[in-house]
């Protein structure tokens, strides 16, 4: 009998540059939830989380916002006496729900990236305005209107780009990038 | 004269415009050379990485494989361009079949990724290779007075590289001295600004930056200096919602250290772009106006 694969393994397959399951050597010592910026706004700790994805618990993982919380500062990488790199699962629980089309209805997270990644493969460049449509809509009007007003007094005082940036070699570029993931799905 | 390959990346176009022109203004006068990249792309920032992580590592390939056909070692003066550029790097090097898949792409790019040269954060450049007794001897203004947070944030440092401590680090505030300002004892400086949580996450993005300011005006901060374009806008741009949401009253400026290198070295704050702020800088720094070394 073949063994099936377990939910811990499949994301500990998403993990770049590791080897075997790294997720199935964690203590729970919480160093990581003491450690993380963000824990205090999770659903769920970054120690529980690893606890319920090793305890098979795909749809509570899989639903929660934990990893759309995670800023990327690496401070529990470092930490963790394990030596798993934390931050880089929460990159792969964020891809695991972005090519499942499934995670919490509220964030604004995932809409975001996806037109970040757009934009790039766009003109190779970020550009701000653009970025802007994905999240300035989802934003309560006192929300809105502050941003309004920061983004008025950045343009005045230059810091705001009128005409998006464009690298010159765009359509090597994209031929580029087509070769990693076909760009039809993304355009 | 030490050449570089720079990567300013998208920010520094316009949003940091500052750090870029201070970048070009003190470099130059402290003798080392930056070349910008020719026709260099985005990063990928963190989205990327939320996607795909070839895509990812690919689009930092690609400068990666412009400065090597330039034969320059890269420079980036922004923390995010300079940690995904730095691990394409180190991970590309360490695995062939990685760097055959991603060679693939470049290839419609007529690129190629060999692995032999190295990634800085332009921190590092004025820490190791310019050295603080060359800044010293060319101060002509030292900051005398000034009490700095010096703010590493954190991809400047995390994930670990090997040639930096990630828990105790000295450089930046060394830097400060070095200029004559005195760096405060600031318990936040390797805390998270929020990044892009500020747009995605704002309740919790504005909290954080609430710790990092509090922390930073309690110490008895006159200014916070920072070394990523994330950073600075996250801390500076956003302290009137911080005061909106906390009933705080904070009003602390934010500026690159390379405008405070640059005031210490006698460039002129115009020259620096310092006045595009939102957080006046001028209690701080009505010293540094004379333009002329202290009595």
């Amino acid at each position: 009998m073949a063994d099936e694969l377990t939910f811990s393994d499949e994301i500990a397959n998403l993990l770049h540059a590791s080897h075997g399951n790294p997720l199935n050597t964690c203590i729970q010592c919480g160093t990581c939830s003491g450690t993380c910026p963000s824990a205090p706004f999770m659903k769920h700790s970054p120690r529980r989380i690893i606890a319920m994805i090793n305890a098979d618990m795909k749809e509570d993982v899989v639903n929660s916002n934990t990893y759309w919380f995670c800023a990327s500062c690496f401070h529990c990488t470092v930490r963790c006496p394990r030596e798993i790199d934390i931050a880089e699962l929460m990159y792969a629980l964020k891809r695991y729900s972005m090519w499942n089309q499934q995670y919490q209805e509220d964030l604004i997270g995932p809409t975001f990236s996806e037109t970040f990644v757009k934009t790039i493969f766009g003109s190779g460049r970020s550009y701000e305005p653009v970025l802007a449509t994905s999240y300035l809509f989802s934003f309560g009007v006192p929300e809105f209107i502050q941003e309004a007003q920061t983004a008025t007094t950045l343009m005045l005082k230059g810091r705001l780009p009128v005409l998006p940036a464009r690298i010159k070699g765009l359509k090597n570029f994209r031929r580029m990038l087509g070769r990693i993931i076909p760009i039809g799905g993304l355009e | 004269m030490k050449k570089y390959a720079y990567f300013p990346g998208c920010s520094l176009e316009k949003m940091a415009l500052s750090y870029h022109v201070s970048t070009m203004e003190t470099t130059s006068r402290l003798g080392v050379e930056l070349q910008e990249l020719e026709d260099w792309n985005c990063c990928g920032a963190t989205a990327y990485f939320h996607i795909d992580e070839l895509l990812a590592y690919t689009l930092s390939a690609r400068n990666l494989a412009l400065a090597e056909k330039e034969n320059l070692d890269l420079v980036a003066p922004c923390a995010a361009c300079y940690k995904n550029s730095y691990f394409t790097n180190e991970y590309l090097k360490e695995d062939p079949d990685l760097a055959e898949h991603i060679n693939f792409a470049l290839e419609e790019d007529n690129l190629k990724f060999s692995g032999n040269i190295s990634v800085h954060h332009l921190i590092e450049i004025f820490v190791n290779d310019i050295g603080f007794e060359e800044i010293k001897s060319k101060v002509t203004n030292p900051l005398e007075g000034l009490k700095v947070a010096a703010y590493y944030g954190c991809q400047i440092l995390r994930p670990k590289k090997e040639h930096l401590t990630v828990e105790e680090p000295v450089f930046f505030e060394e830097l400060m001295k070095s200029i004559g300002a005195t760096p405060i004892d600031f318990a936040e400086r390797l805390r998270c600004c929020s990044a892009a949580l500020i747009i995605t996450n704002r309740h919790a993005a504005l909290s954080m930056v609430r710790n990092i300011l509090h922390n930073a005006i309690s110490s008895g901060a006159d200014i916070i200096a920072t070394a990523c374009p994330m950073c600075q806008v996250n801390l500076e741009c956003y302290q009137k919602q911080v005061n909106q949401e906390f009933g705080t009253d904070y009003s602390i400026p934010v500026l690159y250290f390379t405008q405070l290198v640059g005031l210490a070295l006698g460039i002129s704050p115009k020259q620096l772009r310092i006045g595009s702020e939102l957080v006046s800088t001028t209690p701080a720094l009505s010293f540094a106006k004379r333009g002329s070394p202290n009595p």
